[in-house]
C-alpha cells in the first residue's frame, strides 16, 4: 500500500468489493457494539482513513500473538485491514535488522510524534536488564522510549496486558505488563493467550474510524469484546442451569455435550469473545471441540490452581495438615479439661476445707 | 492474589484448621470433662438403650407443649433437611467436598437444589424475624444466636446469587460466598452451632443418666 492511499482506495486494488467491505464494517461495528446506524459512519471514516503508523515491540513473548493476527486464515478484509496500517517496525515480520531496523523505529517516532500507535506483545522482565534486551536495549528502556510519542498503546496479549505466562509462580524474571509501567498513556489491554485476531483489527478498526479509543472495563479491555463471560454466551449453558456435566472427557456426557464444569471449564471467570466470534474463521472454539476454557484472558490465568481443577473447588487441601489441626484440637481439648478438672478439684478441696 | 483466589486458598486453609482445630478441642474436652462419682444406689441398670431411646425421643416432635412449638418443629425439620439437600447434593458442592475428601457422589438436579436453597433461606429469615420479636425468644437469643443463625443466611443467600448469576461478577459472588462459609466455618466450633456435633452425644449421655435413675427420658 502507497503510503498516499487511503484504506478504501487500498482495499480495491487488493480486489475488496464495495459489498464486502461494508459486510466487514458492519460485522465490525456489531462486535463493537455500535448501533446500526454507525455502520456508514464507520464505511465511511475506515475508507477515507490514512494509514496510522504503527510500531510492533516484542518482548519477553512466544510470537504466538502474531502468529494468530498474521497468520489467522486466507486474506480477509481483517487481514488487509491490519496489512494497511503502517507497520513501521516489528521485529519478527519486518526485513530489516540490527541497526537499519532500531533506525527504522526512531524514523518513524519522529516522522509521527505524538500520532502512532505501539503495539506491545510479551511482558517486560524487571529482574535484570539482561534477561531480554533487543539491539542491546533492555525492553524496560525499549518501552518507555517508545511509549513517549505514542498516542495509545495496544497490550496484545495476557503477557502484555497482565504478565501472562513469564509472570507464572514464582516469576523468575519479574515480569511486569504494560500498564505497570506506562501510566501516562491510554493504554488498551487486548488480553488472550492469544488474543482473537478480530479484536484486534476491531480495537484497530475503532481506533482508525473515531481516532478514540473504545470504551474499556476495569482492566482496561474493550468492553464490545470482553464485556461478558464465555460462560454467559456458552452454547453448553442450558446443561449447566439444569446441572448436566460431563464428570470425565469420554464419558456419556461428553459425548453428549454437557457443560464442562467439572472438568476445570474457566468459562465462568472469562471475560473474551470466543463464545460468540469464535477461532479459525469463525470455526469453533475450545468449548465447541470439547475442552474446557482455560480462562487465558485473566490476570494470573496460570496461577488459578490446575486446568482441570473446577473453580468451585478449594485450592487448598492437605489432608495432613487438618490430621495435624485435629492432634491440636485434640491436644487442647485434654489441656483444658485438666486444666478444669484442677480447677474442681481445688474448689471442692476449698469448699470441705471451709465445711469442716 | 484475586478475591477468588484468596477465598479457595488461604482462606480455606486458615478457616478449615480453625474449624477442625475447634471441633476437637471442644469434643475432647467435653468428653473428658469429670463428674462426681454418683454414690447412690443404681435403681437398675442402664445402658445403650437409654441413651439411643433418649436421642429418638427427645428427636421426635409428640410432647407436652406440641400443640405450642408446632411452628418450630416443622420448620426446624423442613430446614435442617433442605439445608442437607442444598449442601451436599449441589454438583458444584460435591466437587469442592471431593477436592477436601477425596471422593464424591452423585448429585441432584438443579432445580430441587436450588427449591430447597430458597427453602432453607426463607425458613431461616422468618425464624430470624420471629426470634427478635417474640417475647420469650428475644428474652433468651444472646448475640451467639443472631450470629450463628445471620451465619448461615449468608451462605444460601450469597449462594443462591452466585447460582443465579445476579448483583455481580461470577468470580466476586463465587468468591463471597467462599468466604461467607469460611466465616461459618470460624465461627461453628465457637458458638451455639456447635450443637450439630454436640446434640446427640447429650441426648445419648441423658438418656443414660436418666437409665440409672430409674426414669424414663
Ligand atoms: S462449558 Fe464452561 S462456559 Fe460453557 S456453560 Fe459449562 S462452565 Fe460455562
Ligand atoms: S476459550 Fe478461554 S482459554 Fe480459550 S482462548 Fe477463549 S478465553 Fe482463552
Amino acid at each position: 500500500m502507497r503510503k498516499d492511499q487511503n484504506l478504501g482506495e487500498y482495499l480495491r486494488t487488493q480486489g475488496v468489493s464495495r459489498r464486502g467491505f461494508l459486510k466487514f464494517c458492519s460485522a465490525t461495528a456489531s462486535l463493537m457494539a455500535l448501533p446500526p446506524s454507525a455502520v456508514a459512519q464507520v464505511a465511511e471514516a475506515l475508507a477515507s482513513a490514512r494509514r496510522p503508523s504503527v510500531i510492533w515491540l516484542s518482548f519477553q513473548e512466544c510470537t504466538g500473538c502474531t502468529e494468530s493476527l498474521t497468520r489467522s486464515h486466507a486474506p480477509t478484509v481483517e487481514s488487509l485491514i491490519f496489512d494497511a496500517i503502517s507497520l513501521d517496525y516489528h521485529h519478527t515480520l519486518q526485513v530489516a535488522s540490527g541497526e537499519g531496523a532500531e533506525e527504522a523505529r526512531h524514523a518513524a517516532m519522529e516522522e509521527n510524534d505524538g500520532e502512532y500507535l505501539l503495539v506491545v506483545d510479551g511482558s517486560i522482565p524487571l529482574g535484570n536488564p539482561g534477561y531480554s534486551t533487543i539491539a542491546g536495549i533492555s525492553n524496560l528502556d525499549m518501552l518507555k522510549d517508545t511509549a513517549k510519542g505514542a498516542a495509545a498503546v495496544i497490550a496484545v496479549g495476557t503477557c502484555a496486558a497482565f504478565g501472562g505466562i513469564p509472570q507464572a509462580f514464582p516469576n523468575p524474571t519479574g515480569a511486569v505488563s504494560v500498564s505497570d509501567i506506562i501510566t501516562d498513556k491510554p493504554i488498551i489491554n487486548v488480553s488472550g493467550c492469544p488474543p482473537i485476531p478480530v479484536v484486534i483489527t476491531g480495537v484497530l478498526a475503532h481506533f482508525l474510524t473515531f481516532g478514540t479509543i473504545p470504551e474499556l472495563d476495569h482492566l482496561g479491555r474493550p468492553t464490545a469484546f470482553f464485556g461478558q463471560t464465555i460462560h454467559d454466551r456458552c452454547y453448553r449453558r442450558p446443561f449447566y442451569e439444569r446441572g448436566q456435566f460431563a464428570h470425565t472427557f469420554d464419558d456419556e456426557g461428553a459425548r453428549k455435550g454437557w457443560c464442562l464444569y467439572e472438568l476445570g471449564c474457566k468459562g465462568p471467570t472469562s471475560y473474551n469473545a470466543c463464545a460468540t466470534v469464535k477461532w479459525n474463521e469463525g470455526t469453533s472454539f475450545p468449548i465447541g471441540s470439547g475442552h474446557g476454557c482455560l480462562g487465558c484472558s485473566e490476570p494470573g490465568f496460570w496461577d488459578h490452581g490446575s486446568f482441570y481443577k473446577p473453580i468451585s473447588a478449594g485450592l487448598w487441601g492437605s489432608k495432613e495438615t487438618l490430621l495435624g489441626a485435629a492432634a491440636a484440637g485434640a491436644a487442647l481439648g485434654i489441656g483444658s479439661a485438666m486444666a478444669a478438672r484442677a480447677r474442681k478439684n481445688k474448689a471442692i478441696k476449698e469448699s470441705e476445707a471451709d465445711s469442716s | 492474589m484475586t478475591l477468588l483466589d484468596f477465598a479457595r486458598g488461604p482462606a480455606l486453609q486458615w478457616s478449615l484448621i480453625i474449624l477442625v482445630t475447634g471441633i476437637i478441642w471442644r469434643i475432647v474436652g467435653a468428653l473428658l470433662l469429670s463428674s462426681r462419682k454418683d454414690l447412690s444406689v443404681a435403681r437398675r441398670k442402664s445402658g445403650l438403650n437409654d441413651g439411643l431411646g433418649a436421642i429418638a425421643t427427645r428427636s421426635l416432635p409428640a410432647h407436652t407443649f406440641e400443640k405450642r412449638i408446632r411452628f418450630q418443629h416443622v420448620t426446624g425439620y423442613a430446614w435442617h433437611l433442605a439445608l442437607f439437600v442444598t449442601v451436599l447434593f449441589f454438583g458444584p458442592h460435591i466437587l469442592f467436598f471431593e477436592s477436601l475428601l477425596g471422593f464424591s457422589w452423585p448429585a441432584l438436579p438443579n432445580g430441587i437444589v436450588l427449591f430447597s436453597a430458597a427453602v432453607a433461606l426463607a425458613i431461616l429469615i422468618a425464624l430470624l424475624i420471629r426470634r427478635a420479636n417474640h417475647p420469650v425468644q428475644k428474652l433468651i437469643s444472646n448475640a451467639d444466636d443472631y450470629i450463628s443463625v445471620i451465619l448461615c443466611i449468608l451462605p444460601l443467600l450469597t449462594g443462591i446469587l452466585a447460582f443465579a448469576h445476579i448483583g455481580g461478577r461470577y468470580e466476586t459472588l463465587l468468591a463471597i460466598h467462599l468466604l461467607s462459609i469460611e466465616a461459618l466455618f470460624i465461627w461453628f466450633p465457637f458458638g451455639k452451632l456447635m450443637h450439630s456435633a454436640m446434640t446427640f452425644p447429650a441426648r445419648f449421655q441423658a438418656g443414660t443418666s436418666f437409665g440409672r435413675k430409674g426414669i424414663k427420658a
